[in-house]
C-alpha cells in the first residue's frame, strides 16, 4: 500500500512539471526591469511539487498559488530578504535553492573553500618537492641493473611472440 | 518465445562474465597461458549473448509483445516506430541491459584492437570488465529483469514517457552510455596495473587512446543531453544543474583531468599514482551516476526505500567497487610523487594545475549534489542545492582553468623559460585585455563582470592557441606545412588545440545566452504582434492538428525582421492518448548568433493564448563548443603512433626499465 501510495506520488510530481512554460503572462509590470527582476526572483524559488523546476518555470496549479502571493509581497515592495523569510518560515529552506547561510549550512558554504585550500596545499607541496629533487642520477651498479632489465625486457617479448 | 530466447542470453552471458572475471586473472598469476588465453573468447561469447539479449528486447518492443512487463510499461501500439525502438532504452531495466550490452562491446573491442598489447595486459583487463558486467547482469537478473512477463496481458501498453519520444531521447542516453561503460576500460588498465605492479610509459600509452575515446562518448552524451533539455522541456535552458545532469558531469571532469593526468604519464613518467587514482575516480563517479539516476533515489530518498532490495544491491556493489579498488591502491600504488624532477614553470606543473583544479571542480559538484541527500538522512533538515550555489562554485573554479589553458600548448616538459614565454605571449595577452575592456561597455557586459571577465578569456585561449600553432610551425617549414604536420606527426597536437577552442566556444555561448537572452510571458489574440529584440512576432492563431498517438493545438508564429519575413515558426501543445497529459513542443529558428524560440501555454477562450517568447543569442556556441572537443579528442585518437602495431621496441624498453628504477629509488 505505502508503495501504491509512493507511485502516486511520484506520478503526480511528474505529471505537473514541464507542462508549458507561461507563468508570468497574467502578470502586469511597469517596466522591462520590473520583469526581469520579478523573474529572477521567482527563477530562485523551488516549486514545491514539481520535480526540480523552479517557481519561474512551473504550471503546477500549487505554484500558480504560490506565485500569486510572492508576487502580492513583492508589490507591497517588500525585499528579497523579507520574501525568503516569509517563505522559509512556512516550507523550509527547502523552498529556496540558494541555501541561506546559517549554522547548519556552514558546511556546504565553506566546505568548497577548505577543499580548494587542501588542493592548493597539495599543489604547492608537490611542487615544492619536484622543483627541490635532484635528477635521479643512475650509479655503476644502477646502469649495470639497467642493462639486465633492458635484457630480461627484451627477452620476454621474443618469449611472448 | 523470443523473450525467453533474450532471457536466457542474458543469464548466459552472465555465466561467461562470472568466467571471464575469473580464469583469466588466475591464469596471469599463476602462468597458465591457456587459462589467460581464455579472456578473448570469453568477451566475444559475452557479447554476442548480450547482442541477442537486446535484440529479443528489441524485437518484442516492435511487435507490441505487451506480455513482456517492460514492453507494456513503455510502449503501445500507436507509438512510432523509431521511438518503439529508443523505448527499449526508455526505462530502468531496458538502460540497465543497454549498459550491459555496451560493457560486452568494449570488451569485445578490446579483444580486437589490442594486439600490440602483451597476453597478460589483456587478460588483465578483460578479467576486470567481466567482473563489473558479473555486477551488472546480476542486478539485472535478480532485481531488474527487462524479460520479466505479466500473467494477463494487456490489449494495450501504457506509452513511452511523452517526453522521451524525441529524437534527443533516442540518441542521448546511449551516447553517454558509451562514455560511462568506456571509462571502465581505463579503470580496468589502471586495475591490470596496479595487480601487476607494472606502471609505466606503456600502460599509459596503451590506455590513453581507450580514456580519450570513453571521454569523446561522455562528452557528446552530455551535449546532447543538453540540446534535448533546451528543445523539449520548453523552458529555454540548457544546464539547470540538475542532480541527473550532474551525474554525467562528475566523470567528465574526473575524465577530463585523467586525460590530461596520462599525457604526463606518458611522456614523463610521473604523475603515476595520481593518474591511477584519476581513472578509479572517473569509473567510480560513472558508476554513481548510472545508480544515482536509476535508483531513483535523487527524486526522494524515499523513492530508494520503495524498492529495498534494487538499494541494497546498488550500495553493496558501489562499496564493493570502489572500495575493492581503493584498498588495492593503497596496497600497491607507488608513492604520488614519483617520477622525474620539473620546474615551476613546465608543462608537468601547469598540468598538475589543471588536475586539482578540475578534482577540486569534481568534488564540489559531487558534494552539491549530494548534499540534500546528507542533510536529509543526517535529519539536518531539507535543503536544496540549486543553480545559483553550483554557478558560485563553478565561478570559483574554472576561470582559473581557462588561465592555464592558454599557457598549456606553448609550455614545454620539465622546463619552460618564463620570460621567453611570455615574450611569445605578449600580443595575445594585449588583444584578450582589449577585448575584455571592450566588454566592459554598458551596452554588452549589461551591468554583470562576468561578460567581460567570459569574452577576455575566450579572446586568451583563442588568441594564445593561434600564437602556438604559429610558433610551433615556425620551426617547422613555415604555415604552409599546416597540413602535411596535420596528416603526420602533429595529428594529436592539432586535435588537442581543436578541443581547447571548443572551450572557447563554450564560454562565448555560455556568457551571451546568460546576460543577453531576452524572455517574455505574454497573452496574445490571433493577429497581435510582440517586438523582442528588433524581431516582431506576429501571432496567426492556433489550429488543430493530429499525430500518430497524440492530436495537437498548433500555433503559428511569423517573424519578421524589420519588413522582412525571418521564419515562420509551429510550436504545439500536444495531448498524448495513452497517457492523456499536455506537453509543450517548442518552435526554434535557429541562428549561429541567435535563436528565436517559443513555446505555446495555455488557452485562455476567444482564440487568445498565453505564450513564451525568447531571444537567445550564441546558445549554439554551447554545443557546438561540445561538439569541437569530441572532434578534438577524435582527432588524437586517429594519431598513428596509437595504431602502429609494434611500438618502438628499444625506446619503451628502455622507458620502461628507466621508470622501474625511478620507482625503486623513490
Amino acid at each position: 500500500m505505502k508503495t501504491i501510495k509512493i507511485t502516486l506520488f511520484i506520478g503526480l510530481f511528474l505529471m505537473s512539471g514541464f507542462a508549458g512554460a507561461t507563468a508570468l503572462s497574467s502578470y502586469t509590470f511597469e517596466s522591462k526591469e520590473e520583469e526581469q527582476a520579478f523573474r529572477e526572483l521567482t527563477a530562485k524559488i523551488r516549486c514545491l511539487v514539481c520535480q526540480n523546476q523552479s517557481l519561474a518555470d512551473s504550471d503546477a496549479e500549487l505554484a500558480g498559488d504560490l506565485r500569486r502571493e510572492v508576487y502580492a509581497l513583492w508589490k507591497e515592495k517588500k525585499s528579497e530578504e523579507e520574501i525568503a523569510e516569509f517563505l522559509v518560515a512556512r516550507y523550509g529552506d527547502f523552498v529556496l535553492y540558494d541555501p541561506p547561510l546559517k549554522p547548519s549550512t556552514y558546511i556546504l558554504w565553506f566546505g568548497p573553500f577548505l577543499l580548494l585550500f587542501i588542493g592548493c596545499y597539495v599543489l604547492s607541496r608537490t611542487l615544492k618537492n619536484k622543483t627541490e629533487d635532484k635528477e635521479v642520477e643512475l650509479t655503476e651498479e644502477d646502469q649495470q641493473r639497467l642493462k639486465t632489465l633492458l635484457k630480461d625486457d627484451n627477452d620476454n617479448r621474443e618469449a611472448s611472440k | 518465445m523470443i523473450p525467453e530466447i533474450g532471457h536466457f542470453a542474458l543469464v548466459l552471458s552472465m555465466c561467461l562474465a562470472i568466467a571471464q572475471a575469473i580464469f583469466p586473472l588466475i591464469g596471469t598469476m599463476n602462468n597458465t597461458p591457456s587459462w589467460a588465453a581464455l579472456a578473448r573468447p570469453l568477451a566475444w561469447g559475452q557479447a554476442l549473448f548480450l547482442t541477442i539479449a537486446l535484440g529479443a528486447l528489441t524485437y518484442a518492443f516492435l511487435v507490441d509483445d505487451f506480455s513482456v512487463r517492460y514492453v507494456a510499461s513503455n510502449s503501445n501500439t500507436l507509438l512510432p516506430t523509431i521511438y518503439k525502438i529508443s523505448a527499449v532504452w526508455g526505462a530502468h531495466e531496458g538502460s540497465l541491459l543497454l549498459w550491459a550490452f555496451f560493457l560486452g562491446t568494449w570488451s569485445a573491442a578490446i579483444a580486437i584492437f589490442s594486439k600490440s598489447l602483451t597476453q597478460e595486459v589483456v587478460s588483465r583487463v578483460l578479467a576486470v570488465m567481466g567482473m563489473i558486467n558479473t555486477g551488472f547482469l546480476s542486478f539485472m537478473l535478480f532485481t531488474s529483469n527487462p524479460f520479466e512477463r505479466l500473467f494477463r496481458i494487456p490489449a494495450e501498453g501504457r506509452d513511452l514517457n511523452p517526453l522521451l519520444q524525441d529524437i534527443g531521447l533516442a540518441l542521448h542516453p546511449p551516447t553517454l552510455y558509451l562514455g560511462y561503460v568506456g571509462f571502465s576500460v581505463a579503470f580496468g588498465f589502471a586495475i591490470a596495473a596496479l595487480i601487476g605492479g607494472r606502471l609505466d610509459a606503456s600502460w599509459a600509452r596503451w590506455s590513453r587512446p581507450w580514456t580519450t575515446a570513453a571521454w569523446v562518448w561522455l562528452t557528446l552524451g552530455i551535449t546532447i543531453g543538453s540540446w534535448w533539455a533546451y528543445y523539449e522541456l520548453g523552458w529555454g535552458g540548457w544546464w539547470f544543474w540538475d542532480p541527473v545532469e550532474n551525474a554525467s558531469l562528475m566523470p567528465w571532469i574526473a575524465g577530463t583531468a585523467l586525460m590530461h593526468s596520462l599525457a604526463v604519464t606518458e611522456k614523463r613518467g610521473a604523475f603515476r599514482s595520481w593518474t591511477l587514482m584519476l581513472a578509479i575516480l572517473a569509473f567510480s563517479l560513472c558508476l554513481l551516476g548510472t545508480f544515482l539516476v536509476r535508483s531513483g533515489v535523487l527524486t526522494s530518498v524515499h523513492a530508494f526505500a520503495a524498492d529495498p532490495d534494487r538499494g541494497v544491491f546498488i550500495l553493496a556493489f558501489l562499496i564493493v567497487v570502489i572500495g575493492g579498488s581503493l584498498a588495492l591502491y593503497a596496497w600497491r600504488a607507488p608513492s604520488i610523487f614519483s617520477g622525474g624532477r620539473f620546474d615551476l614553470i613546465s608543462r608537468e606543473s601547469f598540468l598538475l594545475g589543471n588536475n586539482l583544479l578540475l578534482t577540486v571542480f569534481t568534488f564540489l559538484v559531487l558534494f552539491g549534489t549530494l548534499a540534500p541527500l546528507i542533510y536529509d538522512a543526517l535529519e539536518w533538515g531539507k535543503i536544496s542545492v540549486g543553480f545559483p550555489w553550483f554557478n558560485k562554485m563553478f565561478l570559483m573554479v574554472t576561470p582559473f582553468l581557462a588561465v592555464l589553458i592558454g599557457f598549456g600548448p606553448l609550455m614545454r616538459w620539465k622546463r619552460t623559460d618564463p620570460i621567453q614565454l611570455v615574450k611569445k605571449l605578449r600580443i595575445a595577452m594585449i588583444v584578450s585585455v582589449i577585448i575584455g575592456l571592450i566588454a566592459f561597455m554598458p551596452s554588452i557586459s549589461k551591468g554583470s563582470l562576468l561578460v567581460p571577465l567570459g569574452m577576455l578569456l575566450m579572446a586568451w585561449i583563442i588568441a594564445s592557441h593561434i600564437t602556438a600553432i604559429l610558433d610551433r610551425l615556425k620551426h617547422k617549414k613555415g604555415i604552409g606545412s599546416f597540413f602535411t604536420d596535420l596528416a603526420g606527426k602533429g595529428r594529436s597536437y592539432y586535435g588537442m588545440i581543436l578541443a581547447h577552442l571548443g572551450v572557447a566556444m563554450f564560454i562565448l555561448g555560455a556568457t551571451m545566452v546568460s546576460h543577453h537572452g531576452i524572455e517574455k510571458d505574454l497573452r496574445m489574440s490571433p493577429g497581435e504582434s510582440a517586438e523582442i529584440s528588433g524581431y516582431r512576432f506576429r501571432f496567426d492563431g492556433v489550429i488543430r492538428t493530429p499525430g500518430p498517438n497524440y492530436t495537437a493545438n498548433q500555433g503559428k508564429f511569423t517573424i519578421f525582421l524589420g519588413d522582412k519575413q525571418v521564419a515562420v515558426l509551429e510550436p504545439q501543445k500536444r495531448t498524448y492518448f495513452a497517457q492523456g497529459r499536455p506537453m509543450t513542443e517548442a518552435a526554434i529558428d535557429w541562428g549561429f548568433t541567435r535563436d528565436l524560440y517559443v513555446s505555446l501555454g495555455e488557452d485562455l477562450g476567444g482564440g487568445d493564448w498565453s505564450m513564451r517568447l525568447y531571444y537567445k543569442p550564441f546558445v549554439r556556441w554551447v554545443w557546438l563548443g561540445g561538439l569541437a572537443m569530441a572532434l578534438g579528442g577524435i582527432i588524437c585518437i586517429s594519431d598513428r603512433r596509437y595504431r602502429t602495431k609494434k611500438p618502438k621496441k628499444a625506446h619503451l624498453a628502455q622507458t620502461d626499465a628507466a621508470n622501474t628504477l625511478v620507482t625503486e629509488n623513490s
